[in-house]
């Protein structure tokens, strides 16, 4: 674009360089920091990992709003009271959203993808939905899985053996989609 | 309800704008694209850094230029040295933010001029920034699952097409049309003329979303100059005023909100307009500048700016009303999907955008009828931040 | 709660970086390669000479990409430190005595190793020139500059 036909008016400033370019420069430093972090999971969130390892999905409820949410938090962030009354919700859920995604984080493709999804479990108030995988499902194409996933759906959770668990969120391996509720 | 307690009684002006050029990756430095930008826009306000009384910095996570405390070390660059420094960031809404709070600084009265830049360097890291956005996933119970970037953009899009029953088609005409628009822009990084099948043909990242409905990574550089009223009018036949700003951060719990409509978006700008004194939106806003880093972000964000119907801003984007000749042209700039996604500098290149807009500078780019007032809109942090500037000629 | 059951979870943060020397960066590189200089940026309206070399005058704003110099890489001691332990907390022996060299003819400087001198013979304000590797090691990178010597212990300098 000619910069005389639009503003800034004026030729911009800037030295783009090709990935070739970018990466045999000599002057260029490059650096590998290690970056290593060890991350309280705090009172709620042990609770509920703890709960994961037995098999068993928790959530809290705010004395004041009455809402219930997974995973937990020690305290409501509408209300700004404690949410400490536990409670132990199915393994059921529904399928709020889902994605069919092909690549890494670092863009590297999938053959297998993963199906990530937002899980609203039962027994939860509405719109409380957090991250997990769907899986149990045949075909690796979008249209494959389209047929067998949908928004709506209702999913109940498949678990590690018991003696594999350790108390983490990928104690659950995914959810599978059921035909009918239990 | 009143968002807001009163209304500021000191007018605040945008009296210039510059940009570095948009790209994949640049030899020059973030310090470098900075001054590149904030030079440019000191040259075009006429005015020379030891007038300018403070500087905000807009830059999003340091893990991006890889330089801890990185607004420190943008300083020399964005014309901060010896002047009171302010570091503006909220995640991807830190462009918008950065004139939020620039205008902050002069509508206090604390100073007359203050220039506000914003720089991005995301070539820096390797071997993809995304490395660094994995960090907004909860470490203990988001990250074990392997997640990425385009995991909540997707999920966010697809809940929005199953909530009102959208085709892809509808969103990939976004990306035909911002990178149609960005071919008259000269920072442009990726502009392109396609069609909704190019758009449609390219490799599914993640499903719904294609390669071609991502913006790209980019670094560069924005910049514009704020000055109080009578310092504006001494300065430039031509201000274009700040007349309204809102900004709003929804819950952390990114599961526990409405995917398919963004309220925190709503609530930014009503509160805008309502500093704005705008109460029909449709009406009173002529060209729109909404954020952009997908495709269906576009339509998203109309929608919570109140400048279409729930659900309906693909009618209108295929009716044609969003065309830079349409009746409320959006992202006439070529958007984060055209120009580039430098994140920060993208949010201030919309509000440079307006600003030429407005003042009928536009050129190529150019949106008829003598637009009055424009809108400009940025998103970001965990999927939760509005931030919005309402900007016009009176 | 029974705090007993607080959990500790690690992880890390995946990124590694490249980052370019920007074109100023290229430049004052370049010439110490090729040249065993130091180029600098020079603000004839500030009366500041940049190093390392900045594109533009931080203080006035001025576009200096077309205002380049070099001088001699040698200077003064501005301010120094012994340092006994590596990074990791290991002891060093002999321990490395580390300046700040202020460059001769700029308003600015270099951090290096001190060399080729005994640490009760460090003063403050003390001569230097930089210790170049042989042209031929060069590769346009800070460690060209291999440390700086007190300048009475090098041989007579030639100056380039």
């Amino acid at each position: 674009m000619d910069p005389r036909q639009a503003p800034p008016y004026v030729p911009l400033r800037g030295h783009p360089l090709t990935d070739d370019e970018f990466r045999e420069r000599e002057a260029s430093t490059a650096w590998a920091p290690r970056l290593e972090y060890a991350w309280d999971a705090g009172i709620a969130i042990s609770r509920f990992l703890e709960g994961l390892g037995q098999g068993a999905i928790y959530g809290v409820r705010c004395r004041r709003c009455g809402r219930t949410v997974t995973p937990p938090r020690a305290f409501c962030e509408l209300d700004f009271k404690p949410m400490d009354e536990w409670v132990k919700l199915p393994e059921t859920g529904t399928i709020n959203t889902f994605s069919i995604c092909y690549v890494t984080w670092d863009m590297k493709p999938l053959r297998v993808p993963q199906i990530p999804a937002v899980i609203e479990i039962d027994g939860t108030s509405p719109r409380v939905g957090f991250l997990h995988l769907v899986g149990g499902v045949r075909g690796r194409t979008v249209d494959q899985i389209r047929r067998q996933v949908r928004v709506g759906m209702p999913v109940r959770a498949v678990w590690k053996p018991p003696a594999k668990r350790e108390g983490a969120i990928t104690d659950i391996l995914y959810f599978a989609p059921v035909r009918k509720r239990a | 309800m009143s968002l807001i307690r009163r209304k500021p009684q000191r007018r605040v002006a945008i009296i210039g704008a510059g940009l570095s050029l948009f790209m994949r990756r640049a030899l020059d430095t973030g310090k470098e694209l900075s001054y590149y930008a904030a030079s440019q826009a000191l040259d075009a306000a006429g005015v020379r850094r030891k007038d300018i009384q403070a500087v905000v910095m807009a830059t999003a996570p340091d893990a991006f230029d890889g330089v801890h405390m990185k607004g420190e070390w943008l300083l020399d660059g964005a014309g901060g040295v010896g002047k009171p420094y302010l570091r503006a960031y909220v995640g991807g809404g830190s462009g918008v933010f950065s004139i939020i709070s620039g205008w902050m600084m002069v509508a206090s009265g604390l100073f007359d001029l203050v220039l506000v830049v914003a720089e991005e360097k995301m070539s820096s890291c390797q071997p993809h920034p995304q490395g660094a956005f994995l960090t907004i996933f909860d470490h203990i119970i988001e990250r074990p699952l392997g997640p990425n970037l385009l995991w909540i953009f997707s999920l966010e899009q697809q809940r929005y097409m199953a909530a009102y029953g959208i085709q892809n088609e509808d969103i990939a005409l976004v990306s035909v049309k911002n990178k149609h628009n960005a071919l008259a822009h000269p920072a442009a990084q990726v502009a392109a003329q396609l069609t909704v099948k190019d758009v449609l043909d390219s490799e599914v990242v993640a499903w719904p979303v294609h390669r071609l409905m991502v913006s790209p990574i980019s670094d560069g550089a924005a910049a514009v100059v704020l000055a109080s009223e009578h310092v504006a009018q001494r300065l430039t036949d031509h201000p274009i005023w700040i007349q309204g700003v809102g900004w709003c951060l929804d819950t952390s719990y990114w599961g526990n909100r409405d995917l398919a409509y963004p309220r925190y978006v709503e609530q930014a700008a009503r509160m805008a307009y309502e500093m704005a004194g705008i109460t029909e939106p449709r009406r009173q806003i002529h060209v729109a500048e909404p954020y952009d880093p997908f495709a269906y972000k576009e339509l998203h964000h109309l929608e919570g700016l109140q400048l279409a119907d729930r659900g309906k801003a693909p009618d209108d984007l295929a009716g044609g009303r969003f065309d830079r000749g349409g009746e409320l042209p959006t992202c006439p700039s070529g958007g984060l999907m055209g120009v580039g996604n430098p994140i920060a500098a993208a949010g201030l290149m919309k509000i440079c955008e307006l600003f030429w807009q407005l003042r009928g500078e536009a050129g190529a780019r150019q949106v008829p009828g003598n637009p009055e007032r424009g809108l400009a809109q940025a998103w970001g942090d965990l999927m939760q931040v509005g931030t919005v500037a309402v900007l016009g000629v009176r | 709660m029974n705090l007993t059951h607080a959990r500790v979870w690690r992880g890390t943060m995946p990124v590694q970086y490249l980052y370019t020397a920007g074109v100023a960066g290229e430049r004052f590189f370049q010439t110490l390669r090729r040249r065993g200089v130091l180029a600098v940026t020079r603000c004839a309206e500030c009366q500041v000479t940049y190093l390392p070399p900045r594109l533009y005058c931080e203080r006035c704003f001025a576009d200096l990409s077309q205002a380049w110099a070099e001088v001699a890489p040698g200077g003064r001691v501005h301010t120094y430190t012994v340092v006994c332990e590596d990074q990791d907390g290991h002891p060093l022996d002999p321990p490395q005595v580390v300046a700040f060299v202020r460059i001769d003819g700029t308003d600015g400087g270099l951090i290096g190793r001190l060399l080729r001198v005994r640490l009760q013979d460090v003063r403050v304000e003390m001569p230097v020139d930089a210790v170049l590797a042989p042209p031929r090691r060069r590769r346009g990178r800070m460690d060209d500059i291999v440390g700086f010597a007190p300048r009475r212990a090098l041989p007579r300098r030639r100056t380039p």
